[in-house]
């Protein structure tokens, strides 16, 4: 078995004073693939975000350990250097800041955190180079400013061209599927999954089961009112498919 | 305490003291135009609170400054100015030092054949002084038009001769230079670029000290027929200067100018540039200001669409931090028989602390019935969103602001045309507080 990389108790967590996560638990070890689903509204994608440690969100109860240390002592920037990667629902626009200059600023600053070589921007090149393949980009997608004017496509195989360049031990990917039309999502899950290794761990965050068709996880677990109300293989996720969301609601009603 | 009446009296009177040393002459119709325009500018006085158009803008630490003349110095050398020198324009500058021309400081030997760069003390009686001077910047309503055209020493003069295009930009470098006492510069410039010309020009405003001065500038441009113009205006007088400026520049019919207007320094600066449009005349202005600590940056364009067929387009953004205060005034006036006018104006404010100003006014004036004008002005705050964004890539807080912010100013910058007046404004973005890493272009 993987080393525990991330350790969820009895998380609470709200936003605005509305309580949203009620009570998550939740273990994932290096070598893992799981994957999150649930209804609109469930609290999944507040869970990943605040993992990454987006301000709006507030923990009210429970903790969370990122390989062994308290996550929430730490700051955004430093939860990704320790190594915790969000693939982002909406990944944002920098106009006017090349990719190249984004993507080597934010892999300069890991290397040094963790004691590595730092790149000059031809060095860099090359390694972007080789990591574009693993999303099916040319290299005009250096150039081009961050995320602007890109497709929805674009944008997450972006996101997972981050993910290649910055190595982290646990990478939680939120709603990486949507607004994917099939051919993106092919390539996108193909990257993801020549990411796996023994060593690190993704958390996958979707509405829906078609993502999990290219990308096999081990796990899955099913959130709603914010707890993880059900864990289970990935036929779980194919009876989701298959009879929704409704029917756990019935099962949750009747006592085990 | 002073009155109003004192303040003026005292701004007036100290700097007709700096007349101890006597203007450039010219022909005895400039002479005369320049007595004029004192006798004007004493009527007139300074702007006070009351005057709408100088509503946010106080002028009183200005009118209590006293000026002196400025005293003899040693001159200034190349390594002096070296940190302001353009390599574009390493053979087509021209060096004012506190209003006079340089001839040992400027290069030209880069420009075509025909093309005048000069001064007035090298040509007091070029026909086109007398065509063009004063032409267009209305000294009789404006006090510190007035006290330029009373009190410039020196003018620098550029005239683009038709269907001749200039490659290198053409730098006009106003350096002031450091003094004792407070001192007035008023410096002047007068372009002509005749028909079917191009060039780019970039006026350019410095200070080799941290020093109170007050830079009270001019410029006139004429273009003519099909003419384009690329102005670059960068205004980074020392922190502690007054820097106020008008530009007049009419743009003929099909001509087309496109300005960028920089503006970094100063501790009171206000522009007002005066674009007129004739037929089927294009103009893009874009406006960059930066500022910080208890800086006041004051724009105040018009764009006039004076005849049919024009197209204007204006964006203007403000990036303020810490107690600073921008005043944007974009006016917009379509005559009556200015038909198929297309006018846009675009003003967007970053206001980076809780203590930053910004005061944005609009301003249109559209007499004719088939015309297009769209208009927007935006005031806003990094977004937590995208700075949370920066951060989930293990890009620290400092970093982050300064990237977003200059995502802000980039669309402007990036349009310049000059390498490395790019870099050093992508580098004043990026390291606003000494954390920056610089970046290359999008």
């Amino acid at each position: 078995m993987g080393k525990l990389l991330l350790e969820v108790r009895d998380l609470h967590a709200s936003v605005a004073g509305v309580e949203i996560l009620k009570g998550v638990n939740l273990g994932v070890r290096a070598g893992e693939v799981h994957a999150i689903m649930g209804p609109n509204g469930s609290g999944k994608s507040t869970f990943s975000k605040l993992l990454a440690g987006h301000p709006a969100y507030s923990v009210t109860r429970g903790e969370v350990l990122f390989q062994g240390a308290n996550l929430f002592a730490l700051s955004a920037e430093e939860r990704a250097r320790a190594g915790l990667f969000l693939a982002f629902q909406y990944p944002v626009e920098i106009p006017g800041v090349s990719n190249a200059a984004f993507l080597r600023l934010a892999y300069n600053t890991l290397q040094k955190q963790r004691g590595g070589e730092e790149l000059d921007p031809l060095e860099f090149d090359d390694l972007a180079r080789e990591k574009l393949k693993l999303v099916d980009m040319d290299e005009s997608f250096l150039q081009r400013s961050v995320n602007a004017g890109f497709s929805g496509g674009e944008k997450k195989r972006n996101e997972i061209l981050q993910m290649a360049l910055l190595d982290p031990a646990l990478a939680v990917l939120d709603e990486t599927d949507s607004g994917l039309d099939i051919d993106a999502l092919r390539v996108v899950a193909d990257g993801v999954n020549k990411l796996l290794k023994p060593g690190n761990a993704v958390l996958l965050v979707t509405h829906y089961q078609r993502l999990l068709d290219y990308i096999t996880p081990h796990f899955v677990h099913v959130m709603e009112d914010g707890r993880i109300v059900k864990t289970g293989d990935k036929e779980l996720a194919k009876q989701l498919e298959q009879r929704g969301y409704d029917w756990l609601r019935d099962d949750a009603a009747v006592p085990a | 305490m002073n009155t109003g009446r004192n303040i003026q009296a005292g701004l007036m009177h100290s700097l007709l003291q700096t007349l101890a040393q006597p203007p450039a002459s010219g022909t005895e119709a400039l002479r005369d135009l320049r007595a004029q325009a004192l006798v004007r500018a004493q009527a007139l006085g300074l702007p006070g609170a009351r005057d709408e158009e100088w509503r946010f803008t106080d002028l009183s630490a200005l009118g209590n400054l006293d000026f002196k003349p400025a005293a003899a110095q040693g001159p200034v050398t190349e390594a002096d100015i070296q940190r302001f020198i353009l390599q574009e324009a390493h053979a087509s500058r021209l060096v004012f030092i506190d209003g006079v021309y340089a001839p040992p400081l400027s290069a030209l030997h880069g420009l075509p054949q025909g093309v005048l760069a000069a001064s007035l003390a090298e040509a007091p009686a070029h026909p086109l002084l007398h065509a063009y001077l004063s032409r267009q910047v209305d000294w009789r309503k404006g006090v510190f038009a007035a006290l330029n055209t009373g009190l410039f020493r020196d003018v620098a003069l550029l005239v683009i001769p038709s269907q001749t295009e200039i490659s290198a930009p053409v730098h006009l470098l106003f350096i002031t230079r450091a003094h004792h006492a407070a001192h007035a510069v008023h410096p002047r410039c007068l372009v002509l670029a005749e028909a079917h010309s191009q060039c780019t020009l970039i006026e350019d405003y410095a200070s080799l000290a941290e020093d109170v001065y007050f830079n009270n500038a001019v410029t006139e441009i004429t273009l003519q027929q099909s003419a384009r113009l690329r102005h670059i205006r960068l205004q980074r007088d020392s922190r502690a200067a007054f820097h106020i400026a008008g530009a007049a520049v009419s743009v003929a019919r099909g001509a087309h100018y496109h300005a960028s207007s920089v503006t970094l320094g100063a501790r009171l600066s206000r522009y007002s540039p005066v674009i007129t449009l004739e037929q089927d005349a294009e103009c893009v202005l874009d406006g960059l200001v930066m500022i910080a600590g208890r800086q006041l940056a004051d724009t105040h364009s018009i764009v006039d669409h004076a005849q049919p067929h024009a197209k204007s387009r204006q964006t203007h953004k403000c990036i303020v931090d810490e107690g600073a205060h921008a005043v944007f005034n974009g006016k917009v006036i379509v005559h009556k028989d200015a038909q198929l006018t297309d006018a846009a104006q675009e003003s967007r404010t970053l206001l980076l602390s809780d203590k930053a100003r910004v005061n944005v006014k609009p301003e249109l004036q559209i007499l004719a019935d088939d015309v297009k004008c769209a208009h927007g002005a935006t005031v806003g705050q990094l977004e937590d969103e995208e700075l949370f964004y920066l951060k989930s890539r293990g890009i620290g807080e400092t970093q982050a602001r300064n990237l977003l912010t200059y995502a802000f100013a980039a669309e402007l910058i990036e349009r310049i045309p000059a390498d490395s007046l790019k870099t050093s404004l992508r580098e004043a973005v990026l390291q606003r507080t000494h954390s920056g890493q610089v970046l290359e272009p999008a």
